[in-house]
């Protein structure tokens, strides 16, 4: 069943419900997971939601990372099952070793909430085949910790790659080396964001409907892999 | 039953940032107190273990140290004092 796409909820995580609908719109089947399942059901992608998680205790995503149900997430994301991350989700990747760095507290100190113009830098990941590159967004950023770090060697690894999947466009929000966004494993089937497209589907409730083609990428990815 | 108190520090790494130093220095300069060239803010976790800390169990504590207390992308670990061992 390709359409079928896990929701992690973890305690304290706000944006599973946003995350579902958006997998409803894009045409997908949410299956809601439980942060503290060790089996991962029948599931073709999985998707690590905003908010927070273990009241964020140590650092973001630091106790959620030995989740019992994230180490069938994990080694199924080595296997190639898509994997996305947002805001807290990217940090409990980062935390998890699926994808380099770390997200720290912003620069300035300041929880930051508006909508954000970002910049698609790669269509070659499993989240974004159906943008185009170059592709300028509008999506909402809400963050109190989400300035991204690595070493110059990771970010120049990173660049050359191509596994710079998005970055922010005009002023930095909350100083993240080169301006990123999110970024993606060798495979390109774990992407990590920082933005929220899960909250940019639907006219009535979000800034654009610029998110909507995260979730439906991931679906065009699944059935072009059968 | 022995106890064994250990003490583990964990600050960010030099070259890593840290805003909330920055803002508890910039509030030093505030109060007065002048001179302060630099203020890196971190944890510490005091931890009583009950029983026997065997090397074993130390080797457990490391390693538990450098990926739960700390992550090793920013942050490095100490283990500062270890009192009460047999």
């Amino acid at each position: 069943m390709t359409s079928r796409i896990g929701v992690v909820t973890y305690p304290g995580s706000l944006d599973d419900r946003d995350a579902a609908r958006a997998i409803r719109a894009a045409g997908g089947d949410p299956i809601a997971l439980w942060h503290g399942d060790a089996d991962l059901p029948d599931v073709a992608a999985v998707i690590l939601p905003g908010g927070f998680s273990y009241g964020d205790y140590l650092r973001c995503g630091a106790i959620a990372r030995f989740a019992p149900i994230m180490e069938q997430i994990v080694a199924r994301a080595n296997d190639g099952m898509p994997v996305l991350g947002i805001c807290n989700g990217f940090q409990i990747l980062c935390e998890s070793h699926l994808l380099p760095g770390a997200l720290t507290r912003n620069d300035h100190l300041h929880f930051i909430c508006r909508d954000q113009t970002v910049r698609i830098e790669t269509t070659n990941t499993a989240w974004t085949a159906d943008f185009s590159a170059g592709q300028e967004i509008v999506i909402p950023l809400k963050n109190g910790e989400g300035g991204y770090i690595a070493d110059d060697a990771t970010l120049n690894m990173l660049e050359a790659e191509g596994r710079v999947v998005a970055t922010y466009v005009g002023t930095n929000p909350n100083g993240s080396r080169r301006a990123i966004a999110g970024i993606t494993n060798a495979r390109g089937n774990v992407v990590g964001l920082m933005p929220h497209p899960e909250h940019a589907i639907d006219a009535l409730t979000g800034p654009t409907t610029d998110g909507l083609p995260f979730f439906t990428s991931v679906l065009t990815s699944l059935l072009a892999s059968r | 039953m022995s106890e064994t108190r250990v003490v583990v520090e964990v600050m960010l790494k030099p070259e890593i940032l840290d805003p909330q130093g920055r803002a508890v220095k910039g509030a030093f300069a505030r109060l007065g107190f002048e001179g302060v060239a630099d203020i890196r803010q971190g944890k510490r976790f005091e931890l009583t273990i009950e029983g026997e800390l065997t090397a074993d169990r130390m080797a457990a504590l490391e390693t538990l140290a450098g990926t739960l207390l700390c992550n090793p992308v920013i942050e490095d670990y100490r283990i500062v004092s270890v009192e009460g061992a047999a």
